[in-house]
């Protein structure tokens, strides 16, 4: 389904910024496979995501989804192919726009956008029944602005959008990083219901360790912009909250050793 | 009252450019200084044809396609060779100077002797009422063609700013506005938003070109300075009737539009009929919007100030 391979990515490469953010990843994802993304603080995961979404161009390498060639494609061809939610909950809608509007944009993704009306009786039916589903009590407010909204209505809004037509590949960036406990759980329930009843192949980045052993069917890890571990299958389903804690803290271990033999050589030799 | 007439008709007249002002400054939240040179480029390529016959309605056309080509220059030049907001406008609007001079060959052409979109009103108005025709208006005597002028401007703005509601609720005016709104969620649903910017913008220069193009025509010249200042005129327009009207949705705001470039214009009209020195009009219009753009702001400050417990 989606083919990444050796890609590289450096942001401001040649300056004291620095960051190799993506270091020869190669991963592939299986039709209708969850897919967790672990990792510390700039592993990789977030541009990894934002990598297939096509938010920069690569370095090197090579991104297929579905057996097409998708490396020189913008960020918004590749939407006809993507569902996006992102970390931030005021990234993915219109703030100055209502509900209906905001639906209606979603449910024209990647699609021809004509001098038809946006809304009509038709269109406002199908939303509110399906803003109905999310169980918010949003379907008497369609039209609202989604400025006013709370950051998890306006995530389980986006997640609603990125999927109304069901896209190729679901891409969960840190989706419930933002939120309340009680918001992100309800978020997370919406995102299992959703990629659940339609199987969609996902990606999701996330933080929390009890997500990543409570969803999807493989947890990958990354460390320095590439693969550290990769679980699936039977491994998955008994991967426990503290064994990935333990993996944790062997790369940061494997990390200190790294700088300690670094400040010993340069204490050595410089 | 004639006066009066007169001030709203040109108030209608420059409908359209606040129309296009709140297509860049307040749709796609893009400070457009274009305008000033798609304004004169309209009154000039309008002015031009009309003098050597051709016409009116195909004149006025080309105006306002010349003005689209002029908004999509900004356009590209923003989108694909990454040149900042601002500077494209300037850029454009520096380069349409000259250009403008090219199109009329001088500084101004006048009209006075050129069949323009008010010909045939005027003719028509002739020979149903007669040339000295006039209406009562409370007490005072319009000139029956001010009053069909008027009405016939009223006309086109009406049916332009419907046209302009309508198009903003399909389903490309709606990818349009959250261009302007949240350009990131409108990439993710598969808009290219650089494509939406240059075509707004030429969209927005077409109209302030088709405000050039009619002022040119009702006034009988036009002038290759016909630009300066325009824009922050739109600005202030637009101030006055968000003010009066409101923003909650599209179909306000392009209300607002329409009623703030009137009300605007009737009153400058009467300033200057009070003997405001019309060289000073300029300096006026920026400073009431500095204060409409600063004030809000400072009032809050106070009642920050205002509300904290004393020392």
């Amino acid at each position: 389904m989606l083919k990444i391979k050796d890609v590289y990515k450096t942001f401001n490469p040649g300056t004291p910024n620095e960051v190799r953010a993506l270091q020869g990843i190669s991963l592939t994802v299986e039709e209708g496979s969850f897919v967790v993304l672990l990792g510390t603080n700039g592993s990789g995961k977030s541009t990894l995501l934002n990598a297939v979404a096509g938010s920069f161009p690569l370095d090197r390498g090579q991104i297929v989804l579905d057996g097409v060639d998708i490396t020189d494609w913008g960020e918004h061809r590749r939407a006809s192919y993507l569902g996006r939610v992102f970390q931030n909950p005021f990234s993915g809608t219109a703030p100055g726009m209502s509900i209906a509007e905001n639906l209606a944009l979603a449910s024209r993704r990647g699609l021809f956008r004509g001098l038809g009306l946006a809304l009509n009786s038709g269109s406002r039916r199908e939303f509110r029944e399906r803003v109905r589903s999310l169980d918010m009590d949003l379907e008497d407010r369609l039209d609202n602005a989604i400025g006013g909204l709370s950051g998890g209505q306006r995530q389980a809004l986006t997640l609603l959008m990125a999927t109304w037509l069901k896209p190729k590949l679901l891409l969960l960036d840190e989706h419930t990083a933002a939120l309340d406990p009680k918001t992100a759980s309800k978020v997370i329930q919406l995102t299992e219901e959703i990629v659940g009843r339609d199987q969609l192949t996902t990606l999701m980045v996330t933080h929390s360790m009890q997500q990543a052993v409570n969803l999807g069917d493989r947890i990958i890890m990354l460390h320095r912009g590439q693969v550290a571990y990769d679980f699936k299958g039977y491994e998955k389903k008994h991967l426990q909250v503290p064994d990935l804690l333990a993996l944790f803290d062997d790369l940061r271990r494997t990390e200190q050793i790294d700088q300690n033999i670094a400040e010993l050589l340069a204490a050595e030799y410089i | 009252m004639s006066l009066l007439v007169g001030a709203i008709s040109i108030g209608l007249v420059l409908t359209f450019l606040a129309l296009g002002i709140f297509i860049s400054l307040r749709v796609f939240k893009f400070a457009d200084i274009t305008a000033e040179g798609s304004f004169a480029l309209g009154g000039a390529s309008a002015a031009i044809l009309l003098v050597t016959g051709v016409n009116p309605f195909l004149a006025t056309f080309v105006a306002v396609l010349s003005g689209f080509l002029a908004g999509m220059t900004t356009g590209l030049l923003n989108t694909r060779l990454k040149v900042h907001e601002l500077l494209s406008g300037i850029l454009v609007m520096t380069a349409l100077y000259s250009i403008n001079l090219r199109i009329m060959g001088k500084s101004n052409v006048s009209l006075l002797n050129a069949e323009t979109l008010f010909t045939p009103l005027q003719r028509l108005v002739d020979k149903m009422y007669g040339p000295e025709a006039y209406a009562i208006i409370l007490g005072w005597k319009v000139s029956s063609f001010d009053l069909a002028a008027c009405l016939g401007v009223f006309l086109v703005a009406v049916v332009i700013a419907w046209l302009l509601n309508l198009f903003f609720r399909t389903h490309i005016g709606t990818a349009m506005r959250a261009t302007g709104d949240n350009p990131q969620m409108i990439r993710a649903l598969g808009q290219d938003t650089n494509t939406m910017l240059i075509f707004g913008l030429g969209l927005s220069n077409a109209l302030i070109a088709l405000s050039g193009a009619l002022l040119a025509q009702f006034q009988g010249f036009a002038d290759v300075q016909m630009g300066i200042g325009m824009m922050v005129w739109g600005i202030a327009s637009l101030i006055i009737g968000e003010a009066l009207i409101g923003i909650r949705s599209t179909a306000m705001s392009i209300v607002a539009a329409v009623s703030g470039s009137i009300v605007f214009r009737l009153l400058v009209s009467i300033a200057l009929r009070w003997g405001l020195n019309p060289n000073d009009l300029k300096l006026i219009t920026a400073v009431f919007v500095l204060l409409a753009l600063a004030l809000p702001g400072f009032l809050d400050k106070i009642k920050r100030t205002e509300g904290r417990p004393s020392a």
